[in-house]
């Protein structure tokens, strides 16, 4: 067990965990050891994985998941601890590394009870990775859960503004999300096996089955692609994200909106679509219609807001929408692109989520009214912030002009009206975004100085600099070498795509 | 006679035993000389208890079908067990209290006798075995309820629960005389089952199960039955509650499911499956709606508790599979519920305090109490890792086995009742680590015994998730027993 790398992403976590334990609450060096450590593991390993991933393909190993690894845990059930991972799980991993490696320096100095705040980080770490790494729905929903909780403590403690209504609404809804979803793997589950054999937990058995029944597919889809969407932030779930974004503290925002929202969307082609391509094929165009307003309502959203952090989440709303939107695409083209656009707004969200909290350290202020000419006081953060504003409107060279590029070349596939409507309507968020994104950055980085005791601020400290340059080399990368990314991706949803015309 | 049968019935034997034991300890030592008798009835309990995992079952039906000892009912009693086993740790440093020393040994009598009870009504497989578990499992409890003797609610709880005690004995034995008619003049667990299988669906078994479920459902505070939970709850020492909400609870749940699945599991879906439906969708929602408004801790456990017996019933809708589902149920419930009133007893015995309010910013002044708190309410609420997750997950997955609507309607409100209470589970929780301000409660250093019964419960609550072990253990012995098909 022990021998598979991809337990080692749980463990390690863990084992972060225990250190912190023995460590002192006023013992900054000692936590911040632990952390710096443990995420410069989890980082390599994620690299590690890419690398090796891709060198096992390129030797020709094409079987659907590699580093597959099953052991039995609850035998009555037929629950296992089933890993595997594919070139979509390997990215994720991969992103999930850097996020917790730069969230880690983003929260350096964090009061009070700085323990148990990186306690619950390191919970929330191993939830995330733990989901990417299961293929068993059993200990997938388990990680999923794990995630979401530690979510209540970090912002109702470490958060600002009206944090305890917004953590209190946030985990509600996002439990209540979880609450269909189980319901719709309790069905996959009885009926994911033809008659006589035995039920299974197992995404690829139950996939290979192909034996539920279209009008159980039908019911089941829904419930788990509205599991999946809240955390996906699709309209009209998406109420906790803003609140629960400009409320959370630097770290969990960037970790929440750059990964967690990540698992809607991974789970919804993972388990709502592979397993039920029927109903997928049949019931889409409901979600289309919910994600298309997620898309554009997020983008108008954001246009009015005054605080940095709210005009930031309901971006996020818009972004998330997009990738769901792209999945629901059905097409390999397509989806491709939002899983690009995962990448992509997971490095670009958490990149400014760590920059506001960076400014938010030294003006005490979010609100843009308030704020100018940050370029003369803070230059570099200031370019930071711009760069990661232009990755959000996709200025080609950034990561973002890949992924919408990709969406909207694989939406354009469909040649029905229906379509064509939803993916106009959809590019007309670029624009909208251009407006908001240019709005702050005129304002607040360019604009003149708005209050003068500003001007005694200092620029980034090293550990903010370390954090920012990590995640602005990923974004450039993505935007400048799409192609290795682009195949990797394709080729992993082949399975899905298969699953998808095998229904005709 | 023959005497020799009385062998097979080896847990109860113990039980009696060490009752036995207490009682003429407790007799012949002095006055003010009993500060012995805590350790030493904690400690032979403790065996006892290691004896009764440890002894397999006999797996022998005696008194012509009167009383089984088969694998099932022996884990149970284990289970049970386990949660006296705490309930003890806690209730040490009460029973040192002036008030109590001199009474202490009544306390430990009292709990062993409706224990024996309660294993009673677990093995019994004829009705008025069954009666006479019940009874010495209720009666002496409203003896315990009133032990606060200078506290005036304590005597207001021992009333109502006295009363409302024998009302349904006397609705369950009403229902009982009618399941006797039909079934030709036998109490035998197996003659009924026959007559239910081969007989007509007449009115006069409608009424009687009924009866039976209001009967049972008082003890189990299932609602409609459920108004004298929390006046009784809150009356009653703390120590006496968690007692109250856990181990009664866990035997009266074994109990009816032995009586609805084995005797009328014939009539299922006929007759008791939409009375239990609507039964459970209201002692869920009922439970969980009125737990949110409360502000004394044990008034808001009392809700909680409602609630959760809800979800232990769920197992009744399962078959055997749900019968191994809902034993681990109970022992998860055990561990993550006397976990919280371990905290709960620990502060109101130092400081007097019970009310949510009180343990504002908790976490300032004791760190171990707010960590052990938090874990049983996410256990509670069934958060992963903890072992309250799996419970309920196993519990769903028993329940939506058959693949009926309806029963997967059910298990949607289920989940969502879920986020219900994760939402009260949440105050306590916000109380403790995010309200701000000073802490009320001071700094104070628990007992040796109520550490230990906090460790056991935060491993129960930690490991017998991730770890099968008691899963499995109840499986195999519901297998055993019973059969199970998947």
């Amino acid at each position: 067990m022990f021998s598979n790398i991809l337990i080692w992403f749980v463990i390690v976590p863990v084992l972060m965990m225990i250190g912190l334990a023995f460590c002192d609450n006023s013992n900054m060096k000692a936590i911040r050891g632990v952390m710096v450590a443990g995420s410069t593991v989890l980082l390599a390993m994620s690299i590690w994985l890419v690398v090796d991933f891709l060198g096992l393909r390129a030797a020709g190993d094409t079987s659907e998941m590699l580093y597959m690894g099953s052991w039995m845990w609850y035998a009555p059930l037929n629950i296992h601890l089933a890993v595997g991972v594919d070139g979509i799980s390997v990215l994720m991993l991969l992103l999930s590394g850097i996020i917790v490696f730069a969230g880690t320096f983003a929260s350096w100095k964090i009061d009070p009870l700085p323990k148990n705040f990186f306690l619950w980080f390191c919970l929330l770490s191993t939830g995330v990775f733990g989901f990417f790494i299961s293929i068993d729905m059993f200990t997938m929903f388990m990680f999923y859960e794990v995630a979401l909780i530690p979510m209540y403590l970090l912002i109702g403690v470490w958060g600002t503004g009206r944090k305890e209504y917004s953590a209190m609404k946030l985990t509600l809804m996002l439990m209540g999300g979880s609450a269909f979803l189980m319901l719709g793997l309790l069905g996959i589950y009885w009926h994911g096996t033809p008659e006589g054999g035995v039920h299974t937990w197992n995404i690829l058995e139950i996939s290979h089955n192909a034996s539920i029944d279209p009008s159980w597919q039908n019911l089941l889809f829904c419930f788990t692609f509205v599991g999946f969407g809240v955390l996906g932030a699709m309209f009209p779930f998406h109420t906790w994200s803003p609140d629960g974004h400009a409320c959370a503290p630097t770290a969990v925002s960037m970790l929440h909106a750059g990964v967690l929202m990540k698992l809607g969307g991974y789970g919804c082609f993972r388990i709502a679509i592979f397993l039920c391509p029927a109903a997928a094929q049949e019931l889409s165009w409901i979600f289309i219609i919910l994600t298309g307003i997620s898309v554009v309502y997020g983008a108008f959203s954001a246009c009015v807001q005054t605080d940095l952090k709210y005009i930031n989440a309901y971006s996020s709303v818009s972004h998330c929408g997009m990738v769901l939107f792209a999945i629901l695409m059905l097409n390999q083209t397509a989806m491709t692109g939002g899983i690009l656009q995962m990448l992509s707004h997971g490095l670009m969200t958490a990149l400014f989520f760590a920059l506001i909290g960076m400014i938010y350290g030294r003006t005490h202020t979010r609100d843009i009214r308030e704020m100018g000419g940050m370029m003369q006081i803070m230059p570099y953060l200031g370019v930071c912030y711009m760069i990661a504003g232009f990755a959000s409107l996709g200025l080609p060279g950034l990561s973002g002009f890949v992924a919408e590029m990709t969406i909207f070349f694989g939406a354009f596939e469909h040649s029905e009206l229906f379509y064509r409507f939803f993916v106009i309507a959809g590019t007309s968020s670029i624009v909208i975004t251009a407006v908001y994104i240019l709005r702050v950055v005129g304002k607040v980085i360019l604009g003149p100085v708005q209050n003068e005791h500003h001007r005694e601020l200092t620029d980034a400290a090293w550990w903010e600099r370390l954090a920012t340059v990590t995640l602005i080399v990923c974004l450039a990368g993505i935007g400048f070498f799409p192609n290795w990314l682009n195949e990797t991706i394709r080729v992993s949803f082949e399975p899905i795509i298969n699953a998808l015309n095998s229904v005709f | 006679m023959d005497y020799s049968q009385f062998g097979a019935m080896l847990p109860e034997l113990i039980i009696l035993g060490l009752f036995f034991v207490v009682f003429l300890a407790d007799t012949f030592s002095k006055e003010g000389e009993k500060k012995w008798l805590t350790p030493f009835t904690t400690i032979l309990f403790l065996l006892s208890t290691v004896a009764i995992w440890l002894i397999p079952a006999s797996g022998e039906t005696i008194f012509g079908g009167m009383y089984v000892d088969d694998t099932a009912c022996k884990a149970m009693k284990a289970i049970l067990n386990i949660g006296v086993f705490i309930v003890f740790l806690q209730a040490a440093e009460w029973t040192e209290s002036d008030e109590m020393i001199v009474r202490k040994g009544e306390f430990y009598e009292l709990i062993l006798v409706t224990l024996f009870g309660m294993y009673l009504m677990i093995s019994a497989r004829h009705f008025l075995i069954f009666i006479i578990g019940l009874e010495s499992a209720s009666l002496p409890l409203a003896a315990l309820v009133a032990f606060n003797k200078k506290h005036y609610e304590s005597h207001e709880a021992a009333i109502k629960y006295i009363l409302t005690a024998v009302f349904s004995s006397a609705i369950l034995m009403a229902g009982l005389s009618y399941i006797y008619a039909l079934s030709g003049g036998s109490l035998y667990f197996a003659d009924i089952a026959k007559a239910v299988t081969e007989g007509t669906r007449s009115g006069l078994l409608i009424v009687g199960l009924a009866f039976l479920i209001a009967g049972i459902g008082f003890k189990l505070s299932l609602v409609p039955f459920h108004l004298w939970t929390a006046d009784v709850y809150q009356g009653a020492p703390t120590a006496v509650t968690s007692y109250l909400s856990v181990v009664s609870k866990g035997a009266a749940a074994y109990a009816f499911f032995i009586i609805f699945v084995q005797v009328f599991g014939a009539v299922f879906s006929d007759l008791w499956e939409w009375m239990m439906y609507a039964v459970i969708i209201l002692t869920i929602t009922v439970g969980n709606l009125f737990a949110m408004r409360q502000k004394n801790m044990k008034r808001f456990m009392a809700f909680s508790s409602i609630s959760q017996a809800g979800y232990i019933m769920l197992g009744v809708m399962a078959g055997n599979l749900g019968l191994a589902s809902m034993m681990f149920y109970i022992f998860v419930y055990i561990v993550s519920n006397l976990g919280a009133f371990a905290v709960i007893a620990a502060i109101e015995s130092k400081t007097g305090k019970v009310g949510m309010d009180d343990y504002d910013g908790l976490h300032k002044t004791n760190p171990w109490l707010s960590f052990v708190m938090t874990l049983a309410m996410f256990s509670l609420a069934g958060i992963p890792p903890f072992a309250g997750f799996f419970s309920k997950i196993l519990i769903f997955t028993s329940v939506t086995a058959s693949n009926s609507m309806a029963l997967y309607m059910l298990v949607l409100v289920a989940l969502i009742n879920t986020i219900i209470s994760l939402y009260y589970y949440l105050l306590v929780v916000k109380a403790i680590w995010i309200k701000p301000g000073e802490a009320k409660i001071e700094r104070f250093d628990s007992t040796r015994c109520e550490r230990v019964g906090l460790v056991i419960c935060v491993l129960g609550i930690v490991f017998f998730g991730l770890v099968p072990y008691i899963y499995d253990y109840c499986y195999e012995a519901v297998k055993t027993a019973y059969g199970i098909l998947i």
